[in-house]
């Protein structure tokens, strides 16, 4: 009983961690007024470079921060076309998620003699006391982190001031094109992170699947999560509590094909939303390119 | 000059410049990776262009997706991004299989049943994400992805179950041939018919190595009857007024909840029927485990976005994506070039879409430097 | 001009361009240290175009700006912020879900350490400002909470908490009492002893004669004249911001008023934007048929709610709103309409117009399902666009072949006027005005409420909700005061007078 409640505690924590970069990510991006659609495209651009270094250099914390930067470099796309030429967000977010795993699996056969996985890593990132990634570790800081930054300094009150009301922050001497497009590269940064969190931390090589609608589950959750850093991990945490349900009284413990067993972190999601969320309210700015002197 | 001008301001033109970067883009990848790209472009064009069982195949594989696109674009004018396309097509393909599988009635109602099953599976699917929204208020984006998922593990549990599972496969049984949209099916198939094609060289490509069937010609129609729906009837006046400004339909007594599950009906619909069409029109006339990879429904955004949520446009580019998607196999055949090459290309032509705001800019800037001129 | 240190501001040869129209023609302003400046102008006359050149939000095509005598190159509002001007928008720049405090420190915060806000040091700092100068606010309450008259206040804290010493005020009393701008005009000439120099933008020329030094008027984009408030009187300020005799009273016979079409009884309504408090308050009023009844009040005293509850945009808790004897309330916005209610609502691109439609197809918004423009689900365009043609031509739409162009390139006052014709036309029993002239030019404003008035003559009952207190009196035939949810007192036109409606609007008694 011990055993099976500590194995839901610890897989619903491996789940929860690259939801947790990817909702982080959207958040950042978002409070900022830019929607960053593209999230799961970065998230598997993170994972094949995060995995990749990794490899090559044997050193998976190397992996993780050029798997961040590689983030970056996607998501400077979606930060100038979106922010810098008042583009479509949604376009230009979904073109991230065709660039980023085209680029990926591309990139993957030139250097993994054609093959679509990359070689498994000899050092995953480690383990706290043996027990917990120490990527979980590090998804919990960051959302501590995101939310004082958020609420509690300067930065945070320019960013979601850009998000709410760009006219206002703009009177004021705010360059909301410079807010906007760090938010969206921190953006970057973390769904990066994320990706690599993935192929680094709990399946050691990068697969065409490693990163399979994560992306787009962050995305929704922090929308769930209404858009806050604590809401968004409690999104995740819950979602991948689901998942972990199924994983666990799955494979036959229980009279249920499994595959009913896996829609259950899906279908909780769209029950809790009826039941306790509904309406939510977005930064008001969310979605709208700022143009200055519109008449 | 003045022309030039007024091309430019054109969205079309905006769309073919977008098309022509991102292909330039992708080629200068190839580049920098030691492949040649006027060969790859050569080889991409002949693996499109150079035998007509090519160009069905294409067509063939780009039929559902211009549907899927049509339906996201439709969705769109209501201001509701259709993420859930995917999953609408999925649950379609379920549905038109389970239907097509255990009926066994003559082809004038067999296949208007499986077309009927398809697309009502459709609404009830895309519906139930326009009441979520309507009467809960729930983002249709959350819903949309969690519905694909549920709809990906119901057909998985469709497929391995012992009713519809085809023995040491990965799909599920084929649907009776009374049920087929294959053109001239029975008759390719008939002794006679083996017979004439073996004779006639390209045509027997042409109907042998093809499942040619009439769903283009549906996806056309269709693109029509949206086109006419959207702008020539009161239903497709209130979604474009609810969609354009919600506020003000609500004001003129437009209900915007109706309007809403209206158009996520409708969409819904059009995805059940690309799912019904590539059931009865294409082989092996199953549907498979892992549905979710096809991406049919997904590719249908990208689809919509490159025609700017025009129903025509999704024709031309339906038809683009699925030349490229296509092309790309031969890319990797005869040069090794890896096929992921399309996705890199698609998505630089989606970016430089999103870019494409620029190109009116340039040409307004372009008619003012000229009036200085003139001046 | 000479250019000397003399002057807070001098704006040399300003010109400005938006697209192919010309906003500034070679505008030139001084403003001398210490003094209150007023900018007059009509609605579109560029005043505010020209102040936020000042402010460094717009560039000027050409010309110079000059601060204190010296010549600085306005690039962005933090090169404003910089030499010490502020400035408060006609619409305020709040953040609505942030507080007070959080506000009028954006931008300049109050930082420990490595950018960790002080909320405590900055309180203390505003509370100096808010001492010196009389600005009682409250730091801790979240703006959408707050009365308009506070934002403002917040928003004069803003500028002076930058430090401020040249002030800008964009129509700062659009939205406020009678009473309410007393006090402001009382605060300005308090900052102005403590050598402060405020430029106000206003078309009230009451306003100026009450609180400014100077005037400097703005016609079409072009410098009229700059002159001494003292020595002028209000017709001839009129006469040189309009450049011809302009009629301020609004001609109309005494309306012939018949029986009483509809009523509203004891209405309540719960306010969206505070929680468990009531937004009317058991509100009454009654309308008769050919009467304008003219509600005046202060914004955000239920004026919103009232229209909500009427057009069924939102629930009401309790009480009766009946037209010829049928209640409508607690239906939808299509029920009301066929019980020929006809609505021009405040804000004409959120809730009037789809602004990416046609001229035409905005004006079969109300009944695009009706024969003959549709029948059997079909739109029949023909129809649509003779309905939009005749719309066009009877309210003088222009330009005149607009019919099939987007409404959105249409001006405001055009915008407005196939607004007009198209609720007219479903022939209402009632129709319902609210704030029908904000932001039209003069002969705009002239022209609505010459059809107002034909409404009224026609037998019409018109419900007329305004913020602008002379709308009110010269156009209304009845007028009721709103204030906090209720109706405080009912008038015919002749025996009142603007003191004892003013003094209702701010909740005082007769």
């Amino acid at each position: 009983m011990l055993s099976s409640i500590m194995s839901i505690i610890n897989t619903t924590l491996m789940y929860s961690t690259p939801l947790i970069f990817g909702a982080m990510s959207g958040v950042v991006s978002e409070n900022a007024g830019v929607v960053n659609v593209g999230i799961e495209g970065i998230m598997t651009f993170g994972a094949f470079v995060g995995a990749a270094v990794g490899f090559y250099t044997q050193n998976p914390w190397l992996g993780l921060l050029s798997g961040s930067l590689a983030g970056v470099i996607l998501v400077v796309l979606h930060a100038v076309a979106s922010v810098n030429f008042k583009a479509d967000q949604t376009i230009s977010g979904m073109a991230l998620n065709f660039i980023g795993p085209g680029l990926s699996l591309f990139l993957c056969r030139l250097l993994f003699k054609n093959k679509t996985t990359t070689t498994r890593i000899a050092n995953k990132l480690p383990k706290i006391f043996g027990l917990v990634d120490v990527t979980v570790l590090l998804a919990l800081l960051i959302t501590i982190l995101l939310w004082f930054v958020l609420y509690r300094t300067k930065w945070g009150l320019r960013i979601r001031s850009v998000g709410e009301h760009p006219a206002a922050a703009d009177t004021l001497g705010i360059n909301v094109t410079k807010v906007r497009c760090t938010s969206v590269i921190v953006s970057g940064f973390l769904a990066g992170a994320g990706g690599a969190a993935m192929t680094l931390g709990v399946v050691s090589q990068f697969t065409p699947t490693a990163i399979s609608g994560q992306g787009f589950i962050a995305l929704a959750a922090v929308i769930f999560g209404k858009w806050k850093p604590q809401g968004a991990y409690g999104a995740c945490l819950l979602f991948a509590l689901a998942q972990a349900l199924a994983v666990t009284f799955g494979g036959g413990r229980i009279d249920i094909p499994s595959e009913f067993l896996s829609m259950l972190p899906y279908v909780l999601t769209i029950v809790v939303l009826i039941l306790f969320v509904g309406r939510s309210m977005a930064p008001s700015a969310n979605g709208k390119p700022y143009k200055k002197g519109k008449r | 000059m003045q022309r030039l001008i007024k091309i430019l301001k054109k969205p079309i033109t905006s769309t073919f410049l977008a098309i022509i970067f991102g292909i330039l883009v992708a080629g200068a990848i190839l580049f920098f990776s030691g492949y040649s790209p006027i060969m790859a472009f050569n080889t991409l064009l002949k693996g499109i262009f150079s035998r007509p069982k090519y160009v069905l195949k294409v067509i063939e594989k780009s039929t559902p997706i211009i549907l899927t696109g049509i339906s996201v674009a439709f969705a769109f004018k209501t201001g509701l991004f259709n993420i859930g396309a995917e999953g609408q097509y999925i649950i379609g393909s379920v549905v038109a299989m389970m239907v097509g599988v255990s009926l066994r009635l003559p082809a004038i109602y067999q296949v208007p049943i499986i077309f009927f099953a398809g697309m009502l599976s459709g609404v009830i699917y895309g519906g139930l994400i326009g009441i979520l929204k309507a009467k809960f208020g729930i983002h249709e984006v959350i819903t949309g992805i969690m519905l694909n998922w549920i709809a990906f593990y119901l057909c998985n549990f469709v497929v391995d179950s012992q009713t519809f599972h085809k023995p040491s496969t990965m799909r599920s049984l084929s649907i009776n041939d009374s049920g087929f949209t294959t053109l001239f099916y029975k008759w390719k198939i008939s002794k006679e018919g083996i017979e004439y094609l073996r004779q006639n060289k390209w045509l027997s490509e042409v109907l042998l190595k093809t499942d040619i069937n009439a769903g283009i010609l549906l996806a056309v129609v269709v693109a029509i009857i949206v086109w006419f729906l959207l702008y020539k009837t009161s239903l497709g006046y209130s979604i474009r007024a609810v969609g354009n400004n919600a506020k003000a339909a609500e004001f003129a007594g437009i209900g915007v909840k109706r309007n809403i599950m209206a158009a996520m009906t409708i969409s819904g619909a059009i995805c059940g029927l690309a799912a019904a069409i590539t059931i009865t029109g294409v082989s092996p006339h199953a549907i498979y485990k892992l549905s979710m990879f096809e991406n049919i429904g997904f590719n249908g955004l990208f689809v919509a976005l490159i025609a700017r949520t025009s129903p025509i446009g999704c024709i031309l580019s339906g038809l683009f994506f699925g030349a490229l998607n296509y092309g790309g196999n031969a890319l990797q055949m005869d040069l090794g070039i890896p096929s992921e090459i399309i996705s890199i290309t698609m998505g630089s032509v989606l970016f430089f879409v999103a870019l494409s705001g620029v190109v009116p800019m340039v040409a307004n800037k372009l008619a003012k430097r000229r009036e200085k001129n003139v001046e | 001009m000479k250019i000397s240190s003399e002057y807070a501001v001098q704006m040399k040869n300003i010109t400005k361009n938006f697209g192919d129209c010309r906003a500034l023609d070679d505008v030139s302003i001084e403003i001398k240290k210490g003094t209150i400046h007023a900018v007059l102008g009509e609605n579109g006359a560029g005043k505010t175009t020209l102040m936020n050149i000042l402010y460094g939000l717009y560039q000027a095509d050409e010309g110079e700006v000059y601060i204190n005598g010296k010549r600085i190159n306005m690039k962005n509002p933090n090169i404003a912020i910089e030499n010490k001007i502020g400035m408060v928008h006609q619409h305020f720049m709040l953040v609505e879900n942030f507080t007070v405090s959080q506000n009028i420190i954006l931008g300049k915060e109050v930082v420990s350490c490595c950018g960790i806000l002080d909320m405590k040091k900055a309180k203390e700092e505003i509370d100096k400002i808010v001492e010196k100068y009389g600005l009682k606010v409250d730091k801790d309450a979240k703006i959408a909470d707050i009365s308009v008259g506070m934002q403002q206040r917040v928003e004069i804290l803003k500028t002076l908490y930058r430090g401020a010493d040249i002030l800008i005020l964009d129509e700062p009393t659009a939205v406020l009492t009678p009473q309410e701008i007393k006090d402001l005009i009382e605060i300005m000439h308090r900052l102005i002893a403590d050598g402060k120099t405020i430029i106000i933008i206003t078309h009230k020329l009451k306003e100026i004669k009450a609180s400014s030094d100077a005037c400097t008027i703005i016609r079409r984009g072009k410098y009229i004249d700059t002159v001494d408030v003292k020595n002028i009187t209000q017709t001839e300020l009129a006469d040189k911001m309009v450049g011809r005799n302009v009629k301020l009273v609004v001609e109309k016979t005494p309306a012939k008023p018949g029986k009483v079409i509809f009523e509203v009884e004891d209405l309540t309504v719960t306010s969206k934007v505070h929680k468990g408090i009531n937004a009317l308050k058991g509100l009454s009023l009654k309308i008769r048929k050919g009467e304008i009844l003219g509600v005046a009040g202060v914004d955000g005293n239920g004026q919103k709610e009232l229209v909500e509850a009427i057009t069924c945009l939102s629930k009401v808790s309790s009480g009766v709103i009946k037209i010829n004897g049928n209640k409508i309330q607690n239906t939808k916005p299509k029920n009301v309409i066929k019980n020929k209610i006809s609505t021009i609502h405040e804000d004409r691109q959120k809730r009037g117009l789809v602004l990416d439609f046609s001229v035409a197809e905005n004006v079969i918004l109300e009944r695009y399902k009706e024969y003959p423009y549709s029948k059997a689900g079909i739109l029949n365009y023909g129809e649509i666009n003779k309905f939009a043609k005749e719309i066009i031509s009877e309210y003088d739409v222009r330009p005149e072949d607009c019919v099939n162009m987007q409404i959105r390139e249409l001006s405001g006052g055009n915008q407005q006027k196939v607004i007009i014709g198209r609720e007219i036309a479903n022939d209402p029993d009632l129709l319902i005005a609210v704030q029908p002239t904000r932001g039209l030019d003069v002969g705009a404003i002239e022209y609505v409420h010459k059809i107002l008035v034909e409404q009224r003559d026609k037998g019409k009952a018109v419900l007329l909700i305004s913020l602008e207190l002379d709308e009110i009196l010269s156009l209304a035939d009845r007028i009721a005061v709103i204030y906090d949810g209720k109706i405080v007192g009912e008038f015919l036109q002749e025996e009142v007078n603007e003191n004892t409606v003013g003094l209702l609007m701010a909740g005082g008694k007769i």
